[in-house]
């Protein structure tokens, strides 16, 4: 059959023999300049600090013809951090468009599910009655965060797990866990609470080559779990009556979606604390970006990449004094997200 | 053979009852809320003699007790009051405006914009006090819901979802703001930590006072408005079918609703959940007619409020809790227990 049929948009079809691929234009597009705009934010992340460099230096560096003093900072300084950002932006990204898409809800997160107030918790015990290293403080945080999303899934499991009570039981136990949190904050001394809060907002420092590649390898493994949930999760979209009259067997595919956004997350938080509002406002500004109807994935794994490497670089280098990148990521992303609804209300008729 | 009823059975049927039951539940509501009046200033670190409450009450004699009563628990106990039906009443509104039963008055900024004029004044100003603060947070959260509804509105009216949606950015961008202020200045940290919990604690009466008049301007334009509320439900075309204003009806719920949310988290601080809860748990029991709602979130507020203010005063005898930390752990598990019995209902 050779019918083309009009989407209403242009699409980029490709064929070979029985197989065939069609890309919708203008997504396409936005994914490029995307990444060029990250291969550009990279380069600027590269070249800046109290050692300034060229473009052509980092370059160089990057493709191993520096040796000394350059290629020791490009690539065993500032290369993990610069990785860091790009691909813990990317799952976070991927994670919150996955929670957007099941709950079919623009607010939806994976702290909609409670891991971001349960692994703070975890992280909060640690810091303040165990006073543990930093592996306690990544063990605590993940057991608070696994245990919370476990028992918010249990709480809301009745029959088949339904998005609104799933969203209703996690808004419950996480002002639960955010109350306890706000109490021990208040019991601790200062320098133990303000500690704590930094590490709350997410930062890179101290972010070493074997946490991005552990890191790394873990969400990689993660996105291509996602890659391949894609297609069910859209026809989830459209209902979960219609998705099973298409032959799709429901509730497992939505316990492993969530099982694969609440890991990408916590890889995250593991490695660098709960970084804020990415999952949230990278799905929002790619849908956007890319004008689809629906959450897309690769779009919102590129803007969660450029978010956090630009966040980052803010909060090093511009801000009068570093901060952790939490704190930048909320006010760039609701920013740009501000931005667009605006222009967007104002385009209407 | 067919007969045509109106089905009783139908999933509407069970959460609406009829008239006469509403207002027994009402009833029933306002009782609960007199005996917690009570028991709010009888118990606490000492628990005072109700013979005793009555003489420091009526007569003006002295004693400790008329003491602790007339100077700490009465002004604590009317604070708790008053800011328990304003949270509840606001929750109320926000959840009918965006038709979205997820929605609580922080959606649209007031804890974010009010929360952030506090650090700025704490912070960068040097103000210590809570009369002085007090107006930083008023005005924060009215400044921040006016942008937030600007910035959500077109010529041709709003869109509840997009509003969300700039609210959950604005205060996002603000809560970024704070947050380097905070972790930059130890100072205006400590102080910060101890206002987020929210609490009613130590407010004289005299914080109370100039706030009323705003509220009881946004009870009226809030019962005002709850029967276009009721209309709107239905959809804009169809409300704007029944010769409902929708602008006018939006913009006066969202100004009630900024007051009510406004004026009590500048004086107790953020209070999370009541607004979020209330709601719901008195559309459970009324069904969907929001004049019902209203009244009923006007009961059950407080007194969720004042239970978790007792709780918070016993539970860990002679230190307290504040209330904005108690409310989640007693509000939360009623949620829970409620979303996994009912079938669940939006709005």
């Amino acid at each position: 059959m050779s019918a083309h049929v009009d989407f209403g948009r242009r699409a980029l079809v490709l064929r070979r023999g029985r197989i065939a691929v069609r890309l919708p234009f203008r997504p396409l597009v936005v994914c490029a300049v995307l990444a060029v705009a990250i291969a550009g934010m990279a380069v600027l992340a590269l070249m800046t600090g109290s050692y300034q460099l060229t473009p052509g230096q980092v370059l160089s560096a990057l493709t191993g013809r520096e040796t000394g003093i350059v290629h020791d900072v490009v690539v065993d300084w500032r290369l993990p951090r610069v990785a860091a950002a790009l691909v813990f932006g990317a799952a976070l990204g991927v994670s919150g468009a996955i929670f957007q898409s099941l709950l079919r809800n623009p607010l939806a997160e994976p702290g909609v599910i409670g891991f971001s107030q349960g692994s703070y918790t975890g992280a909060l015990i640690v810091i303040l009655l165990v006073d543990g290293t930093y592996t306690q403080l990544v063990g605590g945080a993940l057991l608070g965060g696994m245990a919370t999303a476990v028992a918010v899934y249990v709480l809301a499991h009745r029959r088949g797990v339904q998005g609104f009570r799933l969203i209703v039981v996690g808004i419950g136990v996480s002002a639960m866990l955010e109350s306890l949190n706000t109490w021990l904050i208040i019991k601790a001394d200062l320098d133990e609470a303000m500690s704590a809060a930094a590490w709350g907002a997410g930062s890179l420092n101290g972010v070493s080559w074997d946490r991005v590649v552990i890191g790394g390898a873990c969400i990689a493994v993660l996105l291509l779990l996602a890659g391949v949930a894609n297609r069910p999760m859209r026809q989830m979209e459209l209902g979960d009556d219609a998705a099973a009259s298409h032959g799709i067997r429901v509730a497992p595919v939505r316990l492993g979606l969530i099982l694969v956004g609440v890991a990408l997350t916590a890889t995250v938080t593991a490695a660098s604390g709960p970084i804020a509002f990415i999952s949230l406002v990278a799905p929002q500004i790619a849908r956007r970006l890319a004008r689809t109807a629906g959450i897309t994935l690769a779009p919102a794994a590129l803007v969660g990449a450029l978010l956090c490497l630009a966040s980052d670089h803010l909060a090093q280098h511009v801000a009068p004094t570093p901060l952790p990148v939490g704190v930048i990521t909320v006010v760039l992303g609701g920013g740009y997200l501000a931005y667009l609804l605006f222009t967007e209300v104002r385009r209407r008729p | 053979m067919t007969t045509l009823t109106l089905r009783r059975d139908g999933p509407g049927a069970k959460t609406a009852p009829g008239p006469r039951r509403r207002l027994l539940g009402l009833v029933v509501a306002l009782a609960a809320l007199a005996a917690l009046l009570v028991l709010s200033v009888m118990i606490g670190s000492t628990s005072i003699a109700p013979s005793a409450v009555w003489d420091a009450l009526v007569r003006s004699s002295d004693g400790i007790d008329q003491f602790a009563v007339r100077d700490f628990r009465l002004p604590r106990t009317i604070v708790g009051l008053v800011v328990g039906v304003a949270l509840g009443l606001s929750g109320a509104l926000i959840q009918a405006l965006t038709r979205n039963p997820l929605a609580d008055p922080g959606v649209l900024g007031v804890h974010a914009g009010a929360s952030f004029a506090v650090t700025v004044a704490v912070g960068l100003l040097g103000v210590r006090e809570a009369q002085g603060y007090m107006w930083f947070a008023f005005a924060g959260a009215l400044v921040v819901t006016l942008l937030v509804l600007a910035l959500g509105s077109t010529r041709r009216g709003s869109s509840p979802v997009v509003m969300v949606l700039a609210g959950v950015c604005v205060g996002a961008v603000l809560g970024g703001a704070r947050e380097a202020l905070q972790l930059t200045d130890p100072d205006a940290f400590d102080m910060m930590r101890y206002w987020n919990a929210g609490s009613i604690v130590g407010r004289p009466l005299e914080v109370l006072w100039p706030i009323l008049p705003f509220f009881a301007v946004a009870v009226i334009l809030a019962f005002v408005v709850s029967g276009p509320l009721n209309a709107l439900a239905l959809g804009d075309e169809v409300a704007a079918a029944q010769g409902v204003g929708l602008a006018r009806t939006r913009v006066l719920a969202v100004i009630a609703l900024t007051l009510l949310a406004g004026g009590a988290t500048a004086i107790a601080g953020p209070i999370a959940f009541v607004g979020l809860m209330v709601p719901h748990v008195a559309r459970w029991i009324v069904g969907p007619d929001q004049r019902w709602i209203f009244a009923y979130s006007i009961l059950l507020a407080p007194s969720l409020l004042l239970v978790s203010d007792i709780l918070g005063r016993v539970v860990m005898r002679p230190s307290e809790i504040p209330v904005g930390v108690v409310t989640a752990f007693v509000g939360a598990p009623v949620l829970v227990a409620l979303v996994r019995r009912r079938k669940a209902s939006g709005l």
